[in-house]
């Protein structure tokens, strides 16, 4: 159900906000089988709830659409009440005295956490696989990966287990695995959604985003986690930042179009490089048929070029790693995490510390992001990195001259099974490469479930908008929604 | 051989803040174990760091202060980059610092050596956080150690000088001028016992025009006295190592002070690959000019423009005149005070300008005793007399023995005669120990009055007390008379004697001449 269906639903009191926290809890027992929930807490919950539907009565619901509505945290945000593990062994048992700016925001419009959701190791993958607490499951075929790293909050989602979630992408860790559940997701501008609370892979890419059935779910959710926040130095407080992402949706969905001319005056750019060899023929079947449903409807197509697509990602796989090297040095076994049991001395202890909570993907990050910095490779790998993420932000601009909005696929191909490429990272990493240009270059990127291949598996079509223009790329999913029921399929596993 | 010794001096400068350099944790020194330590500090996941603005325009400050109050070396983007090793006192992992690009670049510090000056070049100043400390004291029956980090993430200034120095002394006038600096702009509160201001010496060693020989820099300096000696000892060292036949390694060594020796800590083959990178969590720091402008319209006078007035002659200012000079109200001297010249000596000025609330004092009295031709006087008091007081009693200017309008006073009594240098050094003691006058500000005059401590200056009177000696000291007379010059200083002291030590004694001189020449 809609977001804003739920909210007249709890605003007619046709149900309360303890009811629908119920109903999560229970579909969270019934389908722990998809492992998408690392902590649930029924009591705190329905706390929770409780004090939703009292704010309601006490005449708080007034302009709060998610007041007592369910939500779900990705476990890379702290969270003071629930346990933070970031998917690790590393912080198995780890608490926070604090809540993340976006769990603190979505508190205060009322939301209703219902739990905390699997991961990737720190955010690591593209799979769920390297979570320290076993995979997640996609609930659209059981034996296949959900996509990652925030394959816990796409799965919840796609399973019907809550309206909401929320999700980091580095390199395309939201767009990537809602592809994979079929469901809609936003990866907003760098700096738009604070990461105080975020527990950081890479600085510089990390950005948090919302989870949800549609598009337009994703404007309501995105319009209450964005804002500056005074805790991080790299939070947007610019003009173009203050706008608000519901209103300037609700603008442009309301602007009058012509009969049958939806996208009347959009040029949608179509990147030559997103359809190179490599993409799954389903995919771009797919992919092609969503473009053509633009156009049909008055989209202007335009061959575009993104000439450095293939680099984004020996790019991205220095810069991510070299940043998660020494974001993760935090985590030596000292003031908090996982400590070894025996240990000779103080250098031993880290060491072996940081050998037992780590699992082997975030090892191998640590060690390559540690090789990029260190002398004498430092000007060959990471500066030379950081000059072709400048160029790689420069071919969108100019990319952007030409369309208002790029559209390709998220990802070369649909889920695949588990274990079937865990034993190659390298494989693993030529996934990501339709998302990281738009995280290295900062930009806003979302993905719409567009159908479906010939295993039944969702398929994703990527939106990227230049800086700023959630709100016009929202309302383009939307539009989209509203002539597709794609976002509106459920999967087996969910009835 | 002719050795020549090259010094430079990296100072870490603890700025004070009132919170920490990247979290609002207060940084108070002294506070139990882990208590100032905020989410931020204990590198807790998902914390960010937040620049504090505070330290940043102590470090413009600083910028201005070394470079004649120009800001051509404050750059106006500067990086912070992140030093990544692994200590227990490092929470993050990481030093948040500046590397390849500081904040200040550039600027001088003159110093005076010998009576010659010489003006020491720097490099940089860069701003960087603080390490917390691991605690060992105690703890060793449980077999622990503790990790305190109430220090980490206070803001550093850490300034470094070019090799520019050649002898010890220089070096620990550079050091003592730039403390001087620091804390006379108000940025440090200059404590070394607390670590407010650490310095580490890098020495070599080569013959004169020679290219520049292998360094090691010295750590742990605490103190002036210390750098001093542990310079001295590692040229000592390298000297007769080279003269020997061997080679300066280049290594870090550690002072200890209870042996005097320095002992090798680490040596190059052992430095650390810190993997500096640009912290992706803070934006470059840029400066404007409105930051700037804010700076220095909070700057003092700087302490050498101060030393150029002091060594200036004074102008001359008669008494009634004072008054209207006090108010400001004549156009030639509307300026104030601060433009007061006093013609003092190279060694008193410098001394002054070392110390800013010493210098405060001086000012301050100068002004109550509203005429600048106390100044000579009234310096050799506080550098003299007032500071070692301050320094036996192990107090500060901050709370000084006389209040400045008891001292102007003593000083105005001098001047005119009223009491002799003796009784003022008396009179000092007395108020300075004192319960019994207080604070009053002409304490000076009360004791004078009760105590009859005035100096005797009637020539009738004295005369009458001359005659008598003379009459009683047959002997010295004659021996006087006979040639012996010493004779007379006998007759002064028993002058002296029998007026009680109030009469004065420049006059008793003229009178006793007068009279044995009759």
């Amino acid at each position: 159900m809609a977001i804003l269906d739920i909210a007249k639903r709890l605003a007619g009191r046709e149900v309360s906000a303890v009811e629908l926290a119920q109903d999560s809890l229970g579909k969270i027992n019934a389908l722990r089988d998809l492992n998408a929930f690392l902590h649930v807490d029924p009591d705190l919950t329905l706390a929770e709830a409780r004090r939703a539907d009292a704010r309601r009565e006490a005449g708080g619901g007034e302009g709060k659409p998610l007041l007592g509505v369910p939500i779900a945290h990705k476990d890379i945000f702290v969270t003071r009440d629930w346990r933070s593990t970031a998917g690790s062994k590393m912080l198995a048992n780890y608490v926070s005295p604090f809540d993340a700016t976006v769990v603190t925001r979505l508190s205060e419009a009322g939301m209703v956490c219902v739990g905390k959701l699997n991961c990737d190791e720190f955010a690591m993958g593209s799979s769920n696989e390297n979570s320290a607490f076993g995979p997640v499951k996609n609930p659209w075929d059981t034996s296949c990966i959900p996509g990652g790293s925030s394959g816990g909050s796409a799965a919840a989602i796609a399973a019907g287990i809550v309206p909401a979630t929320t999700g980091t992408d580095t390199g395309g860790s939201l767009r990537q695995p809602a592809a994979m559940c079929g469901i809609t997701a936003i990866k907003p501008t760098y700096g738009r959604v604070s990461r105080y609370g975020m527990i950081a892979f890479a600085s510089s890419l990390d950005q948090g985003g919302p989870m949800a059935r549609s598009a337009e779910d994703c404007a309501l959710l995105l319009d209450a986690m964005v804002g500056f926040d005074p805790l991080d130095s790299t939070s947007l407080d610019t003009q173009e930042a203050k706008v608000p992402v519901w209103r300037a949706f609700s603008d442009q969905i309301a602007s009058k179009r012509p009969p049958d001319k939806d996208f009347d005056g959009l040029r949608v750019g179509v990147p030559k490089e997103f359809f190179a060899a490599g993409l799954a023929p389903d995919v771009a079947a797919r992919v092609h048929e969503a473009i053509a449903t633009f156009e049909k409807h008055g989209a202007t197509i335009v061959a575009i070029s993104l000439p450095r697509t293939a680099l984004s990602i020996p790019t991205y796989y220095v810069i991510a790693p070299a940043e998660a090297s020494s974001n993760l040095s935090r985590f030596d076994g000292m003031r908090f995490g996982h400590r070894a049991a025996d240990y000779k001395d103080l250098g031993d202890m880290i060491a072996k510390s940081r050998a037992e909570g780590f699992g082997r993907e975030v090892q191998r990050r640590i060690l390559t992001g540690a090789y990029v910095l260190s002398h004498g490779y430092y000007d060959a790998y990471y500066l030379q990195a950081q000059r072709v993420r400048r160029l790689i932000a420069d071919d969108f601009q100019d990319a952007f001259k030409s369309c208002d909005l790029i559209m390709g696929p998220v990802a070369p191909t649909t889920a695949w099974k588990i274990g079937e490429k865990s034993s190659d990272p390298v494989a693993m990493y030529l996934e990501d490469i339709f998302t990281l240009g738009v995280s290295l270059a900062g930009l806003p990127g979302m993905s719409v479930p567009c159908g479906f291949d010939a295993s039944n598996l969702p398929v994703g079509l990527q939106i990227i908008g230049n800086y700023f223009q959630e709100p016009a790329m929202l309302a383009a999913a939307h539009r989209y929604q509203q002539l597709t029921d794609w976002h509106l399929r459920i999967p087996g596993a969910a009835t | 051989m002719n050795w020549e010794i090259v010094i430079g001096i990296e100072t870490h400068v603890q700025l004070a803040t009132n919170s920490k350099i990247f979290s609002n944790a207060p940084t108070a020194f002294g506070a139990p174990p882990n208590t100032q330590a905020s989410v931020v500090d204990l590198a807790l996941p998902g914390t960010l760091p937040v620049l504090n603005g505070q330290a940043v325009q102590y470090a413009i400050k600083f910028g201005l202060a070394v470079n004649d109050g120009r800001s051509d070396n404050i750059a106006r983007r500067s990086v912070f980059a992140r030093k990544n090793y692994f200590y227990p006192d490092l929470p993050k992992g990481y030093q948040i610092s500046q590397f390849e690009s500081p904040v200040v670049t550039g600027g001088s510090v003159t110093i005076y050596v010998d009576g010659m000056e010489k003006v020491v070049t720097l490099t940089r100043a860069h701003l960087e956080e603080d390490a917390g400390k691991s605690l060992h004291e105690g703890l060793e029956t449980a077999g622990v150690s503790g990790i305190d980090l109430n220090r980490a993430g206070t803001p550093l200034l850490e300034v470094v000088s070019e090799p520019d120095m050649r002898s010890a002394a220089e070096a620990v006038a550079y050091a003592k001028a730039l403390h001087g600096i620091v804390t006379w702009i108000g940025i440090c509160d200059g404590n070394m016992q607390e670590g407010s201001f650490r310095c580490d010496a890098n020495v070599s060693v080569r013959l004169v025009g020679a290219p520049l020989g292998t360094r090691c820099e010295i750590k742990n300096l605490n103190s002036f006295r210390f750098m001093e000696k542990a310079i001295n000892y590692e040229t000592r060292r390298q000297i007769e190592l080279i003269e020997d036949g061997g080679k300066v390694i280049q290594q870090t060594r550690l002072y200890d002070a209870d042996r005097d020796e320095t002992r090798a800590m680490r040596s190059k083959e052992d430095a650390m690959d810190y993997r500096y990178f640009p912290d992706p969590d803070l934006l470059p720091l840029a400066i404007s000019d409105s930051d700037i402008a804010k700076a220095q319209a909070g700057m003092p006078e700087l302490p050498g423009t101060a030393l150029l007035r002091y060594l200036a002659e004074p102008l001359q200012i008669r008494e009634d005149q004072a008054i209207e000079y006090r108010k400001g109200r004549r156009r030639d001297i509307d300026a104030g005070w601060s433009q007061v010249q006093y013609g003092l000596p190279r060694a008193v000025a410098t001394q002054l300008v070392s110390d800013k609330k010493r210098n405060d004092y001086f000012e301050a009295t100068i002004q109550a005793a509203e005429n600048p031709k106390y100044g000579l006087l009234v310096a050799n008091w506080v550098v003299g007399e007032v500071t070692a007081y301050v320094n036996d009693a192990g107090g500060t200017f901050g709370n000084p023995p006389l209040t400045p309008a008891q001292l102007a006073l003593l000083a105005r009594r001098i001047d005119d005669g009223t009491i002799s240098g003796k009784t003022a050094k008396e009179i000092f003691h007395f108020i300075a120990r004192g319960d019994l006058v207080g604070s009053a500000d002409d304490a000076v005059d009360q004791l004078i009055a009760e105590r009859g401590l005035r100096q005797v200056s009637d020539t009738g009177a004295i005369e009458k007390i001359v005659d008598e000696v003379l009459a009683k000291n047959e002997k010295s007379v004659a021996e006087f008379k006979s040639g012996k010059e010493k004779a007379l200083q006998a007759l002064v002291g028993q002058v002296m004697k029998a007026s009680a030590g109030k009469a004065n004694p420049g006059q008793v001189n003229d009178v006793l001449r007068k009279k044995l020449a009759d």
